[in-house]
């Protein structure tokens, strides 16, 4: 098509057809009115995160706050260097804490994925008798809350021993016991996903010959990874904050995670509590699983919110 | 054969052949369903068993001897009271836990959609800055979100009674160390009616909750909403809806079969909350604020109380049973439209 061409069929449009201002756009006013409501917001969300970080750089060591001041007088990083040596009375040093809750983190993470992945794809696509009857059966369990299981368990896994070694006594106890819990919602939030991936391609694969395996491997997985992203951030996050079942069952201070010494710092009584150190544990505990949702943002709300259109 | 192709009927595939379905599907049950009948079922039957015995301490080894068959004397002791932990009141904690879960979960939810929407609005700056902001309190663990806000809402120095003194102690004068209200530990209760029991501290204990669950609620509720073809709300604007008419036929046909589950579940984890109610208020002024999960806690840790704290369990999940079919009968009632 020649230049002149082209200019004469743009020039031929309609006037109509060009808004003066487009109809979604805001006007400057209500877009301020909107923006200060989101701010309002913003603050009383980000207020509490702000606070506890301006008690761990506090030097005072105060037991009870005294104003309102973002950054105290003398503000020095000396309770985070206190914290990293020896958190607790026990002999345990920070260090040990982290690697022993990453170790629970990652591990009912991936269990959770990947046991789960298998049976909501089973759930989803797979026609069985005893469907409707293990579905119903998986979600009682998510009815439970896992203190209810607390007292059978510590029985039950007590009497898994070999030699020394005590199932009950061990973080791959507590992993197991979290993972079982874990189990319903990810399934149930793995299904809804699966569902609404369009069966077209799988019946294509199928009419190419694929195995049911070789679809779930190669068809279904590679389309799930939002909502594994979000089943494995929330395992991840399970894990790290475990408290119930290791604070019950475990006993051998060098097995100790760090949800446990921060409960160990708190107790009951607030007048002892070191608060300074606290806020700074409080903060180190809580970066890590800052850190990994920053880098699968994108994934956890993508997979969070497809999933909830179907429910 | 052919007579009995005449006859209409063909030959039956093997029961193998046939069942080849139901095998793959097994096969890929299997672990998780191994993994939940280990750590969860098994242990749901022995806590059955358990909570007609009197299971004590001294039971707990495996080469120790079995305890005693008590049959409902558990289940009679948690009715009546008789239970060795200070105020201990099975109908007071229970209606509590009911309150509880109900009134978060409504409030979660208009404030989680009102915000989705507010984030949804067309030509809003900056969406993926707060979206990212909004989500923080779900990243931090529960048991800091506990302490922090305990912290804040300390009588002297709280940091929410420092705001009310700036903001409502200013415009009604009243002197700088005037409010002191105490909020976690205020021992008479606001409302007490019966088993109805609300204390000082449900408020405390209620706005924590609330700033930690709306964000997940508006996420979903996000989605929902984005998948709200635009052309319905010109066609309703068209023949003449107002924003609120607009607002209860397109956007709440929308939400409702994506909330629903939600709002369920989440009344599901609001009831067995355990974190607020154990490290916040430790079960409130005089046990107010104690839930069904932070007793049973109490009754394995403190007490020893395995046989007691079975029977416990086996009534938690069989309240939560009934209310979860009674919502979900609600909800089917109620819904005139499913997406």
């Amino acid at each position: 098509m020649t230049s002149e061409a082209t200019t004469a069929k743009i020039a031929v449009i309609p006037a109509t057809v060009v808004r003066t201002r487009p109809r979604n756009r805001l006007t400057l006013r209500r877009q301020l009115l909107l923006q200060a409501l989101c701010i309002a917001v913003a603050a009383t969300v980000l207020f509490p995160v702000l606070w506890i970080f301006s008690m761990s750089i506090d030097p005072r060591n105060i037991s009870r706050p005294t104003d309102l001041t973002l950054i105290p007088p003398g503000a020095s990083l000396a309770a985070y260097a206190q914290v990293m040596a020896q958190p607790t009375p026990n002999p345990v040093t920070f260090p040990q804490l982290a690697l022993n809750s990453l170790f629970l983190a990652v591990v009912i993470g991936a269990l959770s994925v990947g046991l789960g992945i298998l049976a909501a794809y089973a759930f989803s696509r797979l026609r069985f008798t005893g469907r409707e009857v293990w579905m119903i059966a998986v979600l009682a369990v998510l009815m439970l809350p896992a203190v209810a299981t607390i007292a059978p368990l510590f029985v039950f896994l007590n009497r898994v021993q070999f030699g020394t070694f005590n199932l009950r006594d061990s973080l791959l106890g507590v992993a197991l016991a979290v993972t079982a819990g874990q189990l319903p919602f990810a399934i149930w939030n793995l299904k809804g996903y699966i569902d609404t991936i369009p069966r077209d391609l799988e019946e294509a694969a199928a009419v190419d010959g694929a195995s049911q395996w070789r679809i779930f491997w190669n068809v279904i997985l590679p389309l799930s990874t939002p909502v594994i992203a979000v089943t494995a951030f929330f395992g991840f996050v399970a894990g790290w904050t475990e408290f119930y079942f290791s604070w019950t069952f475990l006993q051998d201070p060098s097995s100790f995670t760090l949800s446990m010494a921060l409960n160990g710092m708190t107790g009951q009584y607030s007048g002892n509590t070191p608060w300074s150190q606290f806020a700074a544990f409080a903060i180190l505990v809580a970066l890590p699983v800052s850190v990994v949702y920053l880098a699968l943002q994108r994934y956890i709300v993508s997979g969070l919110a497809i999933g909830g259109v179907k429910g | 054969m052919t007579a009995v192709a005449a006859t209409g009927l063909t030959p039956k595939r093997s029961l193998w052949r046939r069942s080849r379905n139901a095998r793959t599907a097994y096969l890929f049950l299997l672990p998780a369903i191994l993994v939940m009948m280990i750590i969860t079922f098994y242990p749901l039957v022995f806590q059955l068993w358990m909570s007609f015995t009197d299971y004590g301490l001294k039971n707990l080894r495996a080469t120790a001897p079995a305890p005693p068959y008590v049959g409902l004397n558990n289940y009679i002791r948690i009715l009546n009271n008789d239970i060795v932990i200070p105020n201990f009141d099975f109908m007071r904690i229970l209606v509590f836990n009911l309150f509880w879960a109900f009134s978060n979960v409504i409030i979660h939810l208009v404030l989680g959609v009102s915000i989705a929407m507010l984030l949804n609005t067309q030509g809003l700056w900056l969406k993926r800055f707060y979206r990212a902001i909004y989500i923080l309190p779900v990243v931090i663990p529960p048991i800091i979100v506990a302490t922090v806000w305990r912290n804040m809402f300390d009588a002297q120095y709280g940091a929410v009674n420092l705001l009310l003194q700036a903001t409502v102690g200013v415009l009604l004068k009243i002197p700088p160390s005037g409010m002191q209200i105490d909020w976690l530990n205020y021992p008479f209760p606001i409302v007490s009616i019966g088993a109805f029991v609300l204390p000082l501290a449900y408020f405390g204990l209620l706005t924590a909750n609330v700033w930690l669950g709306w964000p997940l609620n508006s996420v979903v509720a996000t989605g929902a909403l984005q998948s709200i073809p635009k052309e319905l709300y010109e066609a309703a604007e068209m023949d003449g809806a107002g924003a609120w008419a607009r607002f209860r036929n397109v956007t709440l046909t929308y939400l409702r079969p994506a909330m629903l589950p939600y709002a369920i579940y989440g009344f599901v984890v609001t009831f067995n909350l355990f974190y607020l109610s154990y490290f916040m208020t430790s079960g409130g002024p005089f046990g107010q604020t104690e839930l069904l999960v932070t007793t049973a806690f109490r009754l394995v840790n403190d007490q020893h109380l395995y046989g007691v704290a079975a029977a416990f369990a086996v009534f938690q999940f069989f309240i939560l049973l009934v209310i979860t079919l009674v919502t979900n009968k609600l909800a089917k009632a109620t819904a005139q439209f499913d997406a």
